[in-house]
């Protein structure tokens, strides 16, 4: 499958609380335009080892209580192209006690 | 090690260390030699759900614990230094991208056989076996189970089972032969396998399944917490859904050794410990298994029962326990003993309280408490 090349060199994501612990406590890390959802966890996850199983099971499955926004469109497909994406937000969103 | 020596080990009063595994994190509990003075320190991965965290016997300094978070996704961390510092595992637990399958948590960690340093093994929900052979840093799955053609009709589906999920628990490793081992699932049954995990047969014969259509099948029954006596590995216990049972290999039947309980506390719990060193001497901690399954204490009335007979007779052992209105229960981890003379026994509790005996449940005492629900206890 060809996946179109990024339009940006840059994009920003959004680091929740409950994976600060991997980035050093950095609230955003900045990496290289992807052309996928997935090559953005698979370039987190090279930087930092361990995040993208926290976010993303076996099957390649984004884990239920997390949320990732792509300039504000909730997405759930790895595969999904995003060439013109500028920011990714990863949420921990969970209710219960 | 010599007898003589062996005997002056056992004698020696020894301070006990508790790893205390909760639903927001890890705590560690620590006495005097007396074990009369109890200092609580942590926590560790506060926030973590964290199933299950035991010591390396062979080292002595290696810890593991199992943790995930309500949004995060399952790990492994792991300490060289006694719990001083941790890292997470490289690679943990997850089953192959081909099965399907994804791990809920890991929930179970064993160490392995003492002639095997380096060898973990842990079990999963939804049931699934991995190992390690690198001391917990990365795991891959033992395809003898997770991809075993049985393995879905022992089991069920992944979303069958208890409450929180179904679980492999009890990975018990023979100490005469690093092969021979069994496992028990909720569900699913005890197995066994001879040949380090490549194979597995069922070994429930004579174990209650009075939930399934056919009074005794083959698998599909419901251990909560299965035991192995060190000094007597040929003899086994089991908590089980339905009762309490016993086997002495190579017998493949077990024997209920729960109809001697009193009939208004009954045989139902999840925990069951044993003595270090006499295969007769055994504690479980009854629960409400009537009705809607209350699973708190029998009357609202907690008690440890001790067996000194392999289960032919049982003792209550309340003193200093609350008297009634105490509505917690203990998990099928949260109960242990030490290796000391006079043997303590500990279990956590559902309402946060850690309790202790340093007279072999004889009196019992509230070791820490305002904790949060306590998931495991293990001597450390």
């Amino acid at each position: 499958m060809s996946v179109p090349a990024a339009a940006h060199e840059r994009m920003i994501v959004r680091i929740p609380t409950v994976l600060r612990s991997y980035t050093g406590g950095r609230e955003t890390v900045e990496i290289a335009a992807p052309a996928t959802l997935g090559a953005v966890m698979d370039e987190l996850d090279a930087r930092f080892p361990g995040l993208r199983f926290r976010i993303i099971d076996e099957q390649h499955a984004v884990r239920p209580h997390i949320k990732l926004f792509v300039d504000g469109a909730l997405l759930r497909d790895l595969a999904a192209p995003i060439p013109e994406a500028l920011e990714l937000m990863i949420v921990g969103a969970l209710s219960g006690g | 090690m010599a007898t003589t020596a062996k005997k002056a080990a056992a004698a020696a009063p020894r301070a006990t260390t508790l790893l205390v595994a909760t639903r927001k994190g890890l705590w560690t509990l620590m006495s005097d030699a007396a074990r009369r003075k109890w200092k609580l320190t942590g926590p560790d991965f506060l926030g973590h759900i964290v199933h299950h965290a035991i010591k390396d016997p062979r080292d002595g300094r290696t810890l593991l614990a199992a943790a995930r978070t309500g949004h995060l996704g399952p790990t492994v961390f792991r300490s060289t230094d006694r719990g001083r510092t941790w890292k997470e595992a490289a690679k943990p637990p997850a089953f192959k991208e081909s099965s399907g399958r994804t791990v809920d948590h890991t929930f179970w960690l064993t160490p392995g056989h003492a002639t095997q340093p380096g060898v973990w093994w842990a079990g999963t929900s939804p049931q699934g076996l991995f190992r390690s052979e690198d001391g917990g840093v990365s795991w891959a799955g033992v395809d003898g189970f997770n991809d075993h053609p049985q393995r879905k009709a022992w089991c069920g589906g992944d979303q069958d089972g208890t409450p929180d999920g179904p679980k492999m628990h009890s990975i018990l490793i023979d100490p005469r032969d690093p092969k021979h081992m069994y496992i028990g699932m909720s569900s699913g049954g005890v197995f066994e396998s001879h040949d380090g995990g490549a194979d597995w047969k069922p070994l429930n014969k004579g174990v209650r399944a009075d939930f399934l259509p056919q009074p005794d099948p083959e698998f599909g029954h419901d251990p909560h917490c299965v035991r192995l006596h060190p000094n007597d590995p040929d003899r086994l216990y089991q908590q089980n859904h339905t009762g309490i049972f016993r086997i002495d290999r190579p017998a493949d039947r077990w024997v209920d050794i729960g109809a001697s309980m009193p009939k208004s506390v009954g045989s139902i719990g999840f925990p069951m410990t044993l003595h270090p060193r006499d295969p007769d001497t055994l504690w479980v901690f009854p629960m409400d298994g009537s009705d809607v399954w209350p699973r708190i204490s029998p009357g609202g009335k907690p008690a440890a029962y001790r067996s000194v007979n392999g289960g032919k007779t049982w003792q209550r052992q309340a003193t200093g326990l609350p008297k009634s209105q105490a509505w917690w229960t203990v998990k099928r981890q949260a109960m242990t003993a030490d290796h000391a003379p006079t043997v303590g026994v500990y279990f956590g509790t559902t309402s946060g309280e850690l309790w202790g005996s340093r007279d072999e449940g004889r009196t019992w005492k509230c070791l820490a408490r305002h904790l949060p629900h306590i998931y495991a206890v293990e001597c450390a």
